[in-house]
């Protein structure tokens, strides 16, 4: 150890002041989804400084980093799990996992990753430093909306059953506890930011069901089963995402599934507080941090348009048109930019949410999710 | 079952009709909208998959009508708002490996 302490205690003056070294707080990484590749991006410079190749099937593919915002878990639609070394961009470590993947997370530790399996269907939980095989938790259908919860536990539902579970992953062997059935269809699930609540979206029925994870006996409690009662459902292009959805004023900014609207849901009554009419069918509603506002883009054919709506009145105060086929949007951690992927555009575009003014633009192969390292610190994403 | 394809025939055109240009902006569809469910290589997702493999046997007139009008009770919607009828027989075609 002492050893070791000398040769740091040398290379540090060496290496400062040099131009090679990078901290990693204001980076992050876009998704190329149709060339399997990641762009590396410089936050604070609004530029892009790499790219790593070799990712495999990324058309539906989202990330996770290490606690120390060096290494990055990207789960491909094709079942593979990458690892990715930030500072040498490269790609360290990968497996194919499964036939057909959906997403993952890492555990509050940052010692575990789990993947959640469409084919087959179930959840596979990794070494984080080696991505050798810790647990296989198999499950009767596609396994969607895994979020890691507090203490080396992460949660998921099954499509085709409606199942929710719980795993904890602290001991020598994995528990798994049923938590009950959330109902029809479930397409994604999320968790409250003080991993107090995990609420499953209903696509086969109306509704969210929410579970209380600080209970130890959470039971499926459903609400939001009456809305769009008075109309025609419509087609739904795109399904909804749930992931760094918005927590806001007390509320819950949820997409009404075949509707074009937002529903507001009080946090601790669950009743319904407002109903407001936006452009589309939403696909991702994410608050603005440090503000009363969401954003949210919508699904094809009416992907060129993003709103920004006010959480206090839920009016819509801003209609936007960044680019074709807006798929994601990431804010800088204090709110201060938007980040927003043009897929048919082949760009990202930066814009200042008070101004609401484009600010800048990246270049990027067709580009999907947008992940700031940021997210390295933050609860059930 | 003859006879309700039959049917189908009688309600589509024969022929898919559509411009080189228009047949760009479905490749296009099919790909990345098409693909958000079921994979950009049609290898499946949420959504079944649709390779040319798994395709093989289906009936044109049958995946054109699926593209148009959607499967109640899952999450596959109605295209018809969005294409014409010649549009789904192309896309048909296309998923089968019939118009490369």
């Amino acid at each position: 150890m002492k050893c070791l302490c000398l040769i740091a205690f040398v290379a540090t003056p060496l290496m400062a002041g040099t131009d090679d070294v990078t901290a990693t707080g204001d980076l992050g990484l876009v998704i190329e989804r149709a060339t399997g590749s990641l762009v590396l991006v410089d936050r604070s410079d609004r530029a892009a400084v790499g790219r790593i190749e070799g990712l495999g099937d990324l058309s539906h593919a989202s990330l996770t980093y290490s606690p120390d915002e060096r290494y990055a878990y990207v789960f491909g639609r094709d079942g593979g799990l990458t690892k990715v070394d930030i500072l040498t961009r490269a790609v360290v470590a990968r497996t194919v996992q499964a036939g057909n993947s959906i997403g993952g997370a890492i555990s509050d530790d940052g010692k575990l990753v789990a993947v959640s399996n469409y084919e087959p269907g179930g959840v596979k939980v990794f070494d984080a430093e080696t991505l050798a095989l810790v647990a296989d938790i198999p499950a009767a259908g596609k396994t969607i909306g895994l979020v890691d919860v507090p203490g080396r536990r992460f949660a998921w539902a099954v499509w085709d059953t409606g199942e929710v579970y719980l795993g904890d992953f602290s001991g020598a062997e994995p528990v798994v506890m049923p938590l009950g059935n959330a109902g029809k269809n479930p397409f994604d699930a999320v968790l409250t930011d003080d991993a107090h609540t995990y609420l499953v979206g209903l696509f086969g029925e109306k509704g969210v069901t929410a579970f209380d994870l600080w209970d130890a006996n959470p039971k499926p409690q459903k609400f939001l089963t009456e809305y769009g009662r008075d109309g025609e459902d419509m087609p739904v292009y795109k399904m909804p995402h749930l992931q760094s959805w918005a927590f806001t004023e007390g509320q819950y900014a949820l997409p009404a599934v075949g509707r074009h609207e937002i529903l507001w849901v009080d946090r601790d009554s669950q009743a319904t507080v407002a109903t407001t009419a936006v452009h589309g069918q939403p696909v991702f509603i994410i608050a603005q941090p440090a503000s009363p506002y969401v954003w949210v883009n919508f699904a094809t054919p009416l992907n060129d348009t993003v709103q920004v709506v006010d959480s206090r009145s839920h009016s819509v105060v801003a209609t936007l048109t960044p680019g074709k086929a807006i798929l994601h949007m990431e804010f800088a951690p204090r709110g201060a930019e938007v980040w927003i992927s043009s897929r048919d555009d082949n760009k990202v575009v930066i814009y200042d949410t008070r101004t609401r003014e484009k600010v800048a633009e990246i270049d990027a192969e067709a580009p999907s999710g947008i992940f700031f390292t940021a997210r390295a610190h933050q609860t059930g994403l | 079952m003859r006879s309700l394809a039959a049917v189908l025939m009688l309600a589509l055109p024969v022929a898919a009709e559509v411009s080189p240009d228009r047949a760009r902006t479905l490749e296009h569809l099919v790909i990345q909208d098409c693909g958000s469910c079921h994979g950009m290589t049609m290898k499946g997702g949420l959504g079944r998959p649709l390779t040319e493999d798994a395709l093989k046997h289906a009936d044109r007139v049958g995946l054109a009508l699926i593209v148009l009008d959607g499967v109640p009770g899952t999450a596959m919607p109605p295209w018809r708002p969005l294409i014409t009828e010649d549009e789904a027989l192309w896309i048909a075609d296309y998923l089968k490996g019939e118009t490369r």
